[in-house]
């Protein structure tokens, strides 16, 4: 009966986009690295039940960081896109790239089409038969899709995190020394006094290239204690946090201008605007050592 | 849920729906058109496969499937032939199947409409593993089964029969289980042995004179072969060891440590042994009498 008030697309989109940044920002980052033995993805999380990280087909996985229940709609729709789409041709008929794609138009579309966007950001990764046929794309909120070398991370303080890997990550690395790296670099988020990193805390999984068949795997319990020990990554955290060297590069993560994912920043924005701009806290690339 | 407009298949709003986790009911929701013809309803028409004539002699028919547990597992057995009419139409087709990571299903029947059978029930698995993060229990997958025959029962009532037998490791019990199926989609454990097809009954009456229930796992292969051989023997469908082609029966285990199938090479020594046993004795060893003569 009464006119509603006139807000310009422009508006309702940039309002939109805000907000979907805004919340994404307050979330701790994941992240995700192409190794020899395959891909690696780590992420703080103390829950066991409710996972980031999850099968999607033999050689796919999903990896996402945001609000809960999007994102596990999104992996089960992306788990019947998949088996849908290998029921009808056949199993190699699933790609990473197809899934990534039809992730693209359904948050582009859910983006223009509902009033409050997906608070979510996703990677899907397959893994390949050598290291340089690995896929890893990445999709945000707006259905904005990039394809990523190497590795990528999710989430909040993005660009910090992306520094540490971008100083340190090297193609083909070794899994112990991924894992090193991914502790290392998720220990440079937060305020300035991150919290040990342990076993408890984490979530890990691997695409292990080895594997025949099925290859997602998820490193828990002794599995991954095995590893970060390996790594020497004590279980205990003295590990992430000791051998602190002042002045690394997390000096340069304020600015993170030629970091990979800066490419698909570009289009949603800097994620790292909230948060305290503290200068390097020390402990950000400590477990190096 | 439910009710969506025939339109709206392939749509976002069927993948994002909070439905089930079964596979079969998302496309049902989603693109029934992909299912088994028979399994959403639509009747085979009825020139399709009566028993006697029409196409039925065209169709590949799949023979003798047999399976037997023993304490650490459980085997399953299937001979490589698929006949339609009087005509033998394969000499290699493959009738076990890996389910999943404690299961695997042989068919028998009409072979198209078993390998698809077998298909959606593998995917079935995969699925509601992927969704829930868990693993159906035996039972439960035995129970999906059942289902899946019982919609083909439109077809199974013109001549497309297709039957199958899961066989499976029981992670919560650590005990390997049989169960075999109706075409009405009646499930029945079984609890040492079992086979389907047009060779089961020759296969029984061998399998039972070998079987032990002390066997170890390689003893319950070799009886398996056995068994097939006999059923090979006096059943014109199912197809004997090809040591010309070598080609061997499909021999697949579950264990505590998963599906495994046996290689040709591991196959064929199992063959070559029993075959050289027989060129003295050409209707297999002999079971013990061991009950007194009076």
């Amino acid at each position: 009966m009464s006119m509603p008030f006139y807000v310009s697309p422009e508006q309702v989109m940039k309002d939109k986009a805000d907000y979907a940044r805004k919340r994404i920002s307050q979330i701790r980052s994941g992240v995700v690295i192409a190794c020899d033995a395959g891909i690696l993805f780590v992420a703080p999380n103390p829950s066991r039940a409710l996972r980031k990280f999850s099968e999607m087909y033999d050689r796919i996985a999903f990896a996402a960081v945001g609000r809960y229940n999007e994102f596990e709609t999104l992996r089960k729709a992306g788990v019947r896109y998949a088996d849908m789409t290998g029921f009808q041709y056949d199993r190699r008929d699933v790609t990473a790239r197809g899934l990534a794609d039809w992730y693209a138009q359904l948050l582009g579309s859910l983006f223009t089409d509902s009033s409050k966007p997906y608070e979510v950001e996703i990677v899907v990764a397959e893994v390949g038969k050598t290291a340089d046929t690995d896929q890893i794309y990445r999709i945000i909120f707006d259905g904005s899709v990039a394809e990523e070398h190497g590795f990528v991370v999710m989430g909040g303080q993005a660009d910090r995190v992306a520094a540490v890997l971008k100083e340190r990550y090297a193609p083909g690395m070794a899994l112990t020394e991924a894992m090193r790296l991914a502790i290392a670099a998720l220990a440079s988020q937060g305020d300035g006094n991150a919290e040990p990193i342990t076993g408890s805390q984490l979530e890990a999984a691997l695409l292990e290239r080895s594997r025949p068949h099925r290859a997602f795997r998820r490193l828990t319990g002794t599995r991954l204690d095995a590893l970060l020990a390996e790594s020497d990554v004590a279980g205990t955290g003295n590990g992430a946090a000791g051998g602190a060297e002042p002045g690394g590069p997390e000096a340069g993560s304020a600015e993170t201008g030629g970091s990979p994912n800066a490419a698909s920043n570009g289009a949603s924005g800097d994620a790292g605007d909230v948060g305290p701009d503290e200068p390097g806290n020390g402990d950000g690339d400590g477990a190096g050592g | 849920m439910g009710g969506f407009e025939p339109q709206a298949r392939w749509q976002a709003s069927a993948f994002l729906a909070a439905g089930s986790s079964s596979f079969t009911d998302f496309l049902t929701m989603a693109a029934p058109e992909l299912l088994p013809r028979a399994a959403h309803g639509d009747a085979v028409s009825p020139a399709a496969g009566t028993a006697s004539g029409g196409a039925a002699g065209e169709i590949s028919h799949g023979t003798t499937i047999v399976t037997a547990v023993c304490e650490t597992g459980v085997v399953m057995a299937g001979d490589r032939r698929a006949t339609a009419g009087n005509m033998i139409s394969s000499r290699d087709i493959e009738k076990v199947f890996r389910s999943d990571e404690f299961s695997c299903v042989g068919i028998s029947g009409v072979a198209g409409i078993g390998v698809d059978m077998v298909r959606l029930f593998s995917v079935e698995l995969e699925h509601y593993e992927k969704l829930e993060g868990r693993s159906l229990s035996l039972e439960g997958k035995a129970n999906r089964l059942a289902g899946l025959v019982r919609s083909n029962l439109g077809g199974a009532m013109q001549g497309l029969v297709a039957v199958p037998l899961l066989a499976g490791y029981d992670e919560e019990t650590s005990q390997p289980r049989i169960f075999s199926f109706d075409v009405a989609g009646g499930k029945y454990e079984e609890r040492r042995f079992a086979m389907i097809g047009s060779g089961s009954v020759f296969a029984r009456g061998s399998l039972k004179k070998l079987y032990r229930d002390d066997m170890s796992l390689s003893d319950v292969v070799l009886a398996l072969i056995e068994a097939l051989y006999d059923a090979a023997d006096d059943d014109s469908a199912t197809g004997g060891p090809d040591m010309a082609r070598r080609i061997y029966p499909i021999v697949a285990t579950v264990t505590a440590d998963g599906f495994a199938r046996l290689s040709d090479d591991e196959v064929g020594r199992y063959v070559n042994a029993m075959i050289a046993e027989r060129m003295q004795r050409p209707d297999g060893p002999a079971a013990p009498l061991e009950a007194a003569a009076p």
